[in-house]
């Protein structure tokens, strides 16, 4: 009764409102992306997740790229010059650089920003301890001085790489490396829409009209950064079965990495095509060994001999032509990919195993096992590890959590029974394990290191000697000797390698840029 | 069988002769929905007991090489380190890791039912204890009931939900997390029947004949209660089966290695268009046992306590 | 009448107060650290301290209690951990999917459950009576979810009538908002339609059994009439209630349904919360629903008001 007329009265209300206002959709280019996994942390230098990797070369810019060949390009940079003993650099930036607020870019901006990344990450600690110091010389000018030599300046300045060396207003840089920033204003071919963005929903950016792009093609994360759309939204789906229904539908129009268990499906399908985003990555096991029972390496070491590359890929990516297994660090096909891989073979030693833990002394600790359960591109792993570390003879106590959730989680230092971990599986990009100084995980500075937080001084010894490394043989050798090293001190496994698949829609979505990281410039849509 | 009962307190029960009691029984079997309720469940009780001898493997067991094998298949499943164990016929199919969806949905059925008895007597006691205390001392009811209140106000699946995510997917835990919600309910039905009989005749007489408090709740008040409880605890658990899915499926249930329904169903919700058979063979299950328990608690009520509906529910 | 009204918000308080306090303590005594949630990388000892006093989880636990009850008055429901918003902006966000979704679902479950209803209760005992009772026991029986797939895989799917997923807001057209909640909305409403259609049978049924029944057949008035003017008006009663008491189904179900369906609103939300144990979220979210729940049945006591004209207060 009076129920029914305030039915009548919100229905009557709903179709004013419905067709009173018109679609905005139709005016603008829209490119709705379902993008790897919900975009929660929003500071690439705080967080190595690649979702918000792939945010910030949405938003930011780098003073250099990596083209698709794998060579350092200048991007923000106009010339760079270096002295012969390449101890002091010198860096023009271009004209036209802004950021989102229309303030030009400075040197200050960019030494604030290089500071701050190189409190973070492991690459950029170690150029900052070689630098004597880095100076503004102009506004459009800075320089930097080595007290030491150290030969990846270029390689570190263009990383994509997590975490890579974005450029951010001095003001947000300021902000202590171990906080989030809170303000999202960069000088990247995107702009952030801060006032759209509804976390679990959706993310939206918007082309940077001011933006001057560089004149060569883009190729990785170099050369023209043209974005060809008005507006890119993320579209937060993380049911596998959702996006492949999305797409299908035309509700989406690019899926950054279809679970492997979606392949046939959209194979088949006639509206969709597989575009190439990225190439091969890698899988990989960490351990903690700030806490037991890894911090023991002997009990880690029979963690490693507990995986089944091949049925960990195989339950992960389920199709031949999308894995192989690989028992380097190093992949396959790369510089520096060797069989020196010390007791690791990628396939179970479970007998020997079994024996090693005895010897070590475990006395059941609980192995607390990070279990993204929803994550369709990682989840399948762990169960499988789960039962491998079990047939072992572990005590695995697998944990379900979401992604963000288990990035955070394994940022804990306290004890697994108190909110800690001790071990979890995570993806890799090619260019993250190219050579051993971008391999992150690949640590043995203890807590200043990757998460795992291993001690080791001989792998970091090894690693001070890469950096000043002269020949190629002597750099191969090293690389051999940092690969059994991990090996050794049960750093980490890798698992094997995988093809990245992106979907697009047929006819709809071109001008795909393969880069080591996602990159959304260049995509056109019809 | 209010009639029934004498005014001498002591013997209120031992009225029911023995002849009596036999064609009540008799009569709640001759009911069709309780035998044809109560007969699926036994059924399905007593597959589940002999689950080992139904032609199953370990329903933990992961084999990536047999993943998503169509129902009916038959081959060889795998050890993690690469050993044939056995030739095996996947009369379901097997998930995404290779695991048979018939022995995990048959042992499954153990945790099912499991987790809805456990609930059901857990909420049972505990409403129990609320409500008869709460009818029988006034100072306690008033303080009970918001409490109860409080508790309803809470939509029960997000209570549930949020119990397991802050304590852990113990079994434990998802027990008491399924099992609070309901608890109100139960006890505001005690509590009725309390409220009602505490009113007779032969309660006073026994009040003034200086019968201890326990003797009078137990011999003359909770008889009445039985029967609407043992309906009540029929819908508790069904619901519970219910909500052991649920969670499950959202991924706040049991541990994800476990073979439950709802974990089963979880896991292959993402292939559902490709291979619905992960969803569908336990949603059968799940829907078979769920509806016979219903069923059985339908014809529960129409024999044993035809005012049930009308009685605080 | 305001007297009853004012009597009847009052009473609403204690209600509120003990919700309150259960959600407090599930979220305090839970285990884990929120502190070392939020400050992630760089737990140092101090570090830890100054989040701790800033949330004020050093203090003791009744001036916890008392800090957070009266930012609740002042209307701040907290600010979610890892979204770094107020959760009063986030339920504001992603209210209106859900409230979308749960204003469909209730009108199509009554304009289909209320007429099935009657007519069961009107052919009592014949074909159609014991279909819907059937039809009514395997609503309670099959989980949303699996309703739901199957309902994706059939309409969505394969004939290709509705979108599969997702929702589309009222700003962009009705058309669209309309055909993306139609699935869901359906999901949803089988089981509360289940639930309303068997308490209407009920109590239409019981209306019928009365003495002013017979004497408005007697007085030659229309069987229509009868049935409407007189059993359905006289069974209004029970059946609000269970419309009100079925708001907390109705939630647990949006959850669910959200879930399968990817819709953006407050049920996934809910599950976002609990996969990342984000506490002030899940408190607030709780709460919320729970005011919700509290107003509705205050709503359904002031209807009995116009249903009932015999009902003083």
């Amino acid at each position: 009764m009076s129920v029914r007329h305030v039915l009548t009265a919100f229905l009557a209300g709903a179709l004013i409102v419905g067709t009173a206002r018109p679609s905005l959709a139709q005016e603008t280019k829209v490119l709705r992306v379902v993008p790897q996994s919900d975009l929660k942390i929003l500071d690439p230098i705080w967080t190595t997740a690649f979702v918000t990797r792939n945010h910030g070369y949405a938003i930011y810019d780098t003073l250099f790229g990596v083209d698709a060949e794998g060579k350092v390009r200048p991007q923000m940079v106009d010339e760079y010059s270096s002295s012969t003993d390449h101890m002091k650099w010198s860096f023009t930036l271009r004209e036209g650089l802004y950021f989102h607020d229309g303030k030009p870019v400075t040197s200050a901006d960019v030494i604030q920003s290089l500071k701050r990344w190189g409190e973070r990450d492991s690459l950029g600690q170690r150029l900052f301890a070689a630098m004597e110091n880095i100076q503004a010389k102009t506004d459009a000018t800075f320089e930097i001085t080595l007290k030491q030599p150290f030969g990846l300046v270029l390689e570190a300045l263009s990383k994509p790489a997590s975490v890579p060396p974005f450029i951010m207003p001095r003001s947000v840089a300021e902000t202590p490396s171990d906080q989030q920033i809170s303000s999202y204003i960069g000088s990247g071919p995107f702009i952030f829409k801060t006032d759209e963005y509804r976390p679990g929903e959706r993310v939206v950016y918007v082309k940077n009209p001011k933006y001057l792009p560089r004149r060569e093609p883009a190729s990785g994360t170099a050369g023209g950064k043209a974005v060809k759309v008005d507006r890119m939204e993320w579209v937060i789906l993380t049911d596998a079965q959702t996006q492949t229904n999305a797409i299908t539908n035309g509700e989406v129009d690019l899926i950054e990495w279809v679970p492997a268990d979606q392949y046939t499906a959209l194979k088949s399908n006639p509206k969709i095509d597989f575009a190439n985003l990225v190439p091969k990555g890698s899988f990989a096991l960490h351990l903690n060994h700030i806490v037991p029972p890894f911090d023991n390496p002997k009990v880690a070491q029979a963690a490693l001999m507990a995986v089944n590359q091949e049925a960990l890929m195989r339950a992960q990516m389920v199709h031949k032509e999308l894995y192989n297994t690989n028992a380097s660090i190093y992949p396959t096909g790369s510089t520096y990919n060797s069989d020196k891989t010390s007791f690791f073979t990628g396939k179970p030693q479970i007998e020997k195993a079994k024996e090693l833990l005895k010897e070590a002394g475990y006395r059941n600790e609980p192995v607390v096992l990070l279990y993204p359960a929803n994550f369709a591109v990682l989840n399948k792993f762990t169960p499988v590890m789960g039962a491998l570390l079990k047939q072992v003879g572990f005590n695995v106590d697998m944990q379900s959590m979401d992604w963000p959730t288990l990035v955070s989680r394994r940022a804990m230092k306290n004890l697994p029974t108190q909110g800690g971990w001790n071990a979890f599986i995570t993806g890799w990009n090619l260019p993250d394990n190219i050579n051993p100084l971008f391999y992150a995980p690949i640590t043995g500075n203890g807590e200043k290191g990757w998460f795992g937080w291993a001690t080791d001084e001989q792998l970091e010894n090894l690693k001070a000697k890469f950096l000043v490394a002269d020949t190629q043989e002597e750099r191969q050798a090293l690389a051999d000797s940092i690969q059994q090293r991990v090996y050794d001190a049960g750093i980490l496994a890798p698992l094997g390698e995988y093809k990245q698949i992106t979907a697009i829609r047929k006819d709809v979505v071109g001008g795909i840029v393969t880069s080591p990281v996602g990159v959304f410039w260049g995509i056109t849509k019809n | 069988m209010a009639d029934e009962i004498s005014l001498s307190p002591d013997i209120a029960v031992e009225q029911l002769a023995p002849s009596r009691r036999r064609s009540l029984f008799r009569r709640v079997i001759a009911n069709w929905s309780v035998s044809l309720g109560g007969g699926v469940l036994c059924m399905l009780v007593l597959t589940t007991m002999i689950a080992p001898w139904l032609g199953t493997i370990d329903p933990t067991a992961i084999d990536p090489s047999s993943g998503n094998l169509l129902p009916g298949t038959r081959g060889d499943f795998n050890n993690l380190s690469g050993e044939v164990i056995s030739n095996h016929w996947f009369l379901m199919g097997t998930d995404s890791l290779g695991r048979d969806i018939w022995s995990r949905a048959l042992y499954g059925a153990r945790v099912s039912i499991t987790v809805g008895i456990a609930v059901a007597l857990l909420a049972l006691v505990l409403g129990m204890f609320v409500g008869l205390t709460a009818g029988y001392f006034r100072r306690i009811d008033s303080v009970a009931m918001r409490l109860m209140d409080g508790v309803m106000a809470i939509p029960g699946i997000l209570f549930a939900v949020s119990l397991v995510a802050l304590f852990g997917g113990t079994l434990v835990t998802v027990i008491v997390a399924i099992a609070v919600p309901e608890i109100p309910r139960v006890a505001r039905l005690v509590r009725s029947v309390v409220l009602s009989i505490r009113e007779e005749p032969y309660v006073e007489a026994a009040i003034a004949l200086d019968t201890p408090t326990w003797k009078i709740l137990l011999r003359h008040i909770l008889p009445n209660a039985i029967a609407p409880l043992i309906i009540q605890g029929t819908y508790v658990c069904a619901s519970a089966i219910l909500v052991e899915a649920i969670l499950s499926f959202l991924g706040v249930g049991l541990p994800a290695e476990m073979a439950t329904w709802g974990n089963i169903m979880a896991e292959g919700r993402s292939q559902f268009n490709q291979y619905p058979h992960n969803v569908l063979f336990p949603g059968v299950f799940l829907a078979l046992t769920v509806l016979s328990v219903n069923v059985m608690g339908d014809g529960l009520r129409d024999t044993l306590d035809p005012k049930f509906n009308k009685r605080g529910n | 009448m305001l007297m009853f009204l004012g009597r009847r918000i009052i009473a609403t308080i204690p209600v509120l107060l003990v919700v309150a306090l259960i959600v407090f303590m599930m979220t305090r005594f839970a285990p884990g650290d929120p502190a070392t949630a939020i400050v992630g990388d760089d737990a140092s000892a101090a570090n830890l301290h100054r989040v701790r006093s800033n949330l004020g989880l050093n203090d003791s636990l009744p001036i916890q209690f008392g800090r957070w009850g009266w930012q609740l008055l002042q209307g701040s429901l907290g600010e979610s951990f890892f979204l770094k918003k107020q959760v009063s902006e986030l339920i504001g966000q992603r209210i209106e999917p859900t409230l979308a979704l749960t204003c469909l679902t209730l009108i199509m479950t009554i304009m289909i459950a209320v007429p099935l209803g009657i007519i069961a209760a009107w052919r009592h005992g014949g074909w159609l009576d014991r279909m819907l009772m059937g039809f009514s026991a395997l609503g309670f029986s099959v989980p949303a979810f699996v309703i739901g797939y199957m309902l994706i895989w059939l309409f969505a799917l394969r004939w290709q009538l509705f979108p599969v997923q997702g929702y589309s807001r009222i700003s962009d057209g009705l058309g669209p908002w309309l055909s993306h909640l139609v699935l869901p909305a359906t999901t949803l409403s089988i089981i509360y339609v289940a639930l309303i259609a068997r308490v209407t049978r009920a109590a239409v049924a019981e209306a019928m059994t009365e003495d002013y029944i017979r004497t408005a057949r007697a007085k030659g008035i229309s069987e229509t009439r009868v049935l409407v003017r007189h059993a359905l008006a006289n069974a209004a009663i029970p059946i609000v209630t269970v419309i009100g008491i079925g708001v907390a189904l109705l939630i647990g179900g949006v959850v669910v349904t959200e879930s399968v369906f990817a819709i953006p609103g407050l049920g996934s939300l809910t599950v976002d919360a609990v996969l990342s144990r984000d506490f002030p979220l899940i408190q607030g979210i709780t709460l919320f629903f729970s005011v919700v729940y509290v107003v509705v049945n205050l709503l359904v006591d002031i209807s009995y008001l116009v249903l009932d004209p015999r009902i003083r207060y």
